[in-house]
């Protein structure tokens, strides 16, 4: 592991209560740079949560979570997220992903070739005079996807990122992400999608009721899982019938 | 009752000398009162709304509650403090439009400060893990959101302004009514129909809402604009 680097990333028997109910129940495991990871499962498994968990925005009732290298505080952040629901500034789209690198404090006069980098490589340096929050669905979606592109991080958490999209504009974000994970982001993608899983994921973390249940290459994951629990997720049998 | 009316409208008609005084010392004191409140009240209702401190519940209720001060005791407290034997005494603004101006500022900071921190506080529960995810500090965030809320913070300062132009205890008790000095619409409005003049009175009745309806109507269609344009 090169010295600076965010990963490996690990959970130590994290756990998340909320209203007395767990989450996140126990979670171990370790996440490392390269292949993409898809964290699997029902609406409601806990998906969501297990990513804010390693993301930062929440914290845990309790466990540990360990990156090899933490970022400092005020520090430009090394990971970036985008969630189910884009929340685009009430400015351009240009200024949405400049707002970002100005947070990270990169200098005024950078940030212009950053921002059309990132916009191209979602194709949106067309729109980026537009109003933000005046773009479709789809268009916001990769707006996000170019602001938290902007800094390269390091680690891309995606929340369901297409849960809300309509066939082409999903077609289009997986284009795009694929293409930030062939440029050596290590990308963590939650997602309910099993056809998403299979074309963008390299290996499966499936979540059942806040626990890990399983953790396998995504042919393997498909072609015989190992618990009951992701059979019958795959045969798209419901887990109460 | 007509003649009345024919005379307020024979006044507005000729742009009574008088009348235009009265309305723009109206227009000078609440617009500076707000013009202050909205400086100190819009980052105090930020900070507020997505700060985290013992007895932020307490402050906001106290703020809440605060939008309902009655005039005429923030005129007495003003009065209290600005009269000869107050503390602010030696400064020697009672009686004149500063210490209306300081009244109504008083007045109307409550609302603004109060009206920003529920719009900003929506705003942040929509904004917070986008905010937080880039890295952004509270600071950050609190300016963010001031700017991003900024067409719904314009309804905000004009809620302000229609309490400032509109009342007359404060003014009343710390300016004094004096002819040429200190007089405004509210107060004259009040005078001329004690003593029994309705035309003025009248006059300055329309003028008053005149102002405050093309105010809002200004307002309101440029939050419209906004809107369509911004989203």
């Amino acid at each position: 592991m090169s010295q600076g680097a965010l990963l490996p990333l690990r959970l130590a028997d994290v756990s998340f209560v909320a209203g007395g109910r767990a989450i996140i129940d126990q979670v171990s495991l370790e996440i490392g740079p390269g292949p993409s990871t898809i964290i699997l499962g029902a609406n409601g498994a806990g998906k969501s949560v297990l990513m804010r968990l390693m993301h930062g925005l929440l914290s845990p009732t309790s466990g540990r979570i360990e990156w090899n290298s933490p970022e400092r505080p005020g520090a430009p952040r090394k990971q970036a997220m985008v969630f189910q629901r884009p929340v685009m500034l009430r400015r351009s789209a240009h200024a949405n992903v400049a707002y970002a690198l100005k947070i990270a404090g990169i200098p005024e006069p950078q940030r212009g070739t950053l921002v059309r980098e990132s916009l191209e490589s979602v194709g949106l340096a067309h729109l980026a005079r537009r109003p933000a929050r005046v773009l479709s669905g789809g268009e916001q979606q990769r707006l996000a996807l170019a602001r938290a592109w902007a800094l390269h991080p390091e680690v891309l958490f995606l929340d369901e990122p297409t849960a809300s999209l309509d066939p082409s504009a999903t077609r289009e974000i997986e284009t795009v992400i694929r293409a930030f994970d062939a440029a050596g982001t290590k990308v963590v993608m939650a997602t309910h999608n099993l056809g998403q899983a299979r074309r963008l994921g390299d290996e499966i973390l499936f979540i059942d009721q806040g626990r890990l249940v399983e953790r396998a290459p995504v042919g393997e994951f498909f072609s015989k899982p190992r618990s009951a629990q992701a059979a019958a997720f795959i045969k798209g049998e419901l887990p109460w019938t | 009752m007509s003649e009345a009316l024919s005379t307020a409208l024979a006044l507005l008609v000729g742009l009574d000398s008088k009348l235009v005084e009265i309305v723009l010392l109206s227009l000078r004191v609440s617009l500076s009162a707000v013009a202050i409140a909205a400086l100190l009240g819009l980052p105090l209702g930020a900070a507020i709304a997505v700060g985290r401190f013992p007895g932020r519940q307490t402050v906001i209720v106290v703020l809440n509650a605060l939008m309902g001060l009655p005039p005429v005791v923030v005129g007495l407290l003003v009065y209290l403090l600005l009269s000869r034997a107050g503390p602010l005494g030696p400064l020697g603004v009672l009686f004149t439009p500063t210490a209306m101006v300081v009244a109504q500022t008083i007045l109307i900071l409550p609302i603004i400060a109060a009206l920003s921190r529920q719009a900003i506080e929506d705003a942040w529960r929509e904004y917070e893990e986008q905010l937080r995810s880039l890295g952004a500090r509270r600071v950050n965030a609190a300016l963010t959101l001031l700017w991003d809320t900024r067409f719904s913070l314009l309804t905000t300062i004009l809620a302000g302004f229609g309490r400032a132009a509109a009342e007359v205890g404060a003014v009343m008790i710390v300016g004094g009514n004096i002819d040429g000095v200190t007089r405004v619409m509210t107060t004259t409005i009040a005078l001329e129909t004690s003593k029994g003049d309705l035309p003025l009175a009248l006059g300055l009745g329309v003028i008053l809402i005149a102002i405050v309806v093309a105010v809002n109507a200004a307002a309101y269609l440029t939050k419209e604009l906004a809107q369509r344009r911004y989203g």
